[in-house]
């Protein structure tokens, strides 16, 4: 598997993804934002699935989305609104994680380059806490580090 | 997303991002990697001057990213592994995590792009 993806922290409260998609941006635009396409792939780790899947694509509109753990039912959701919509370039939210303190606020780029489309998303923590909460919940141990990893990881400005 | 839960050192994590948030200090990271450095080796690599290399380092050493032994006057800087493991660790399971959901993503978009020729 060729990992395609970038991780970086541009600062101590912020993460940045960014990765290419062979798509033109309208259409990687309309997989972010139609619930019947969302649905489809933003399904969490393995063995969850994605039984809420709500979107009101307007500037103040809210979006929630909830995952399932199917083997324990285990549940963990998300819930947002747009504070900025410029279709298919742009969009700002701010969301807050279920029964997590804070907020963030997510901003998401299509950057349209013919064929495909360069996206990046940065999550903005409001504070120290609430980074170390969203890091918390996304951390797992039994990883391995190398170097190689590492010069990935910070190659990438 | 997963529930899984290690406590992350909030103070440790702050001095992390800090250090990493500076594209000098993430090149610097990658050359100690390939062994260590002292800090003349380091000025000669990098167009900067001493003084600079050396704050570099001291945010990179306060972060728990380098050690610099005390002993010798060369005061040559090496990566600290287990710290390095702990943030990339993080970055890792994040990436992976992505990279999983990107990858569904790039099918349902192939199968969009298709759907939407033949209409």
């Amino acid at each position: 598997m060729t990992t395609t993806i970038q991780v970086t922290t541009p600062s101590d409260r912020e993460v940045r993804v960014t990765r290419k998609f062979d798509a033109p941006a309208p259409l990687v635009f309309d997989a972010h934002t139609k619930p019947e396409i969302v649905k489809r792939w933003l399904l969490g780790p393995p063995g969850w699935s994605m039984p809420v899947c709500e979107i009101d694509l307007s500037v103040g509109g809210r979006y929630r989305y909830v995952w399932h753990n199917d083997s324990d039912g285990r549940e963990f959701g998300i819930q947002g609104q747009f504070l900025e919509i410029s279709a298919p370039e742009r969009i700002v939210t701010v969301e807050t994680m279920d029964g997590m303190p804070g907020e963030t606020t997510v901003t998401t780029t299509f950057e349209d380059n013919g064929p495909e489309t360069h996206f990046t998303i940065v999550m903005q923590f409001d504070s120290k806490q609430t980074r170390d909460a969203a890091l918390e919940t996304g951390m797992t141990d039994g990883m391995g580090m190398s170097y190689d990893r590492l010069q990935d990881l910070i190659n990438h400005v | 997303m997963s529930v899984i839960k290690m406590k992350p050192d909030s103070k440790r994590l702050d001095a992390t991002f800090f250090a990493l948030s500076d594209a000098t200090r993430r090149a610097i990271l990658v050359r100690l990697a390939s062994g260590e450095a002292t800090v003349n080796e380091l000025t000669e690599s990098f167009a900067i001057s001493q003084p600079a290399i050396s704050r570099h380092l001291k945010v990179l050493e306060n972060a728990g990213l380098i050690h610099r032994s005390r002993d010798a006057q060369r005061r040559p800087a090496r990566v600290e592994p287990k710290s390095i493991g702990d943030i990339t660790a993080w970055i890792e399971r994040y990436r992976d995590l992505w990279e999983t959901t990107y990858q569904r993503l790039d099918a349902v978009l192939a199968d969009e792009f298709k759907s939407r020729k033949t209409k």
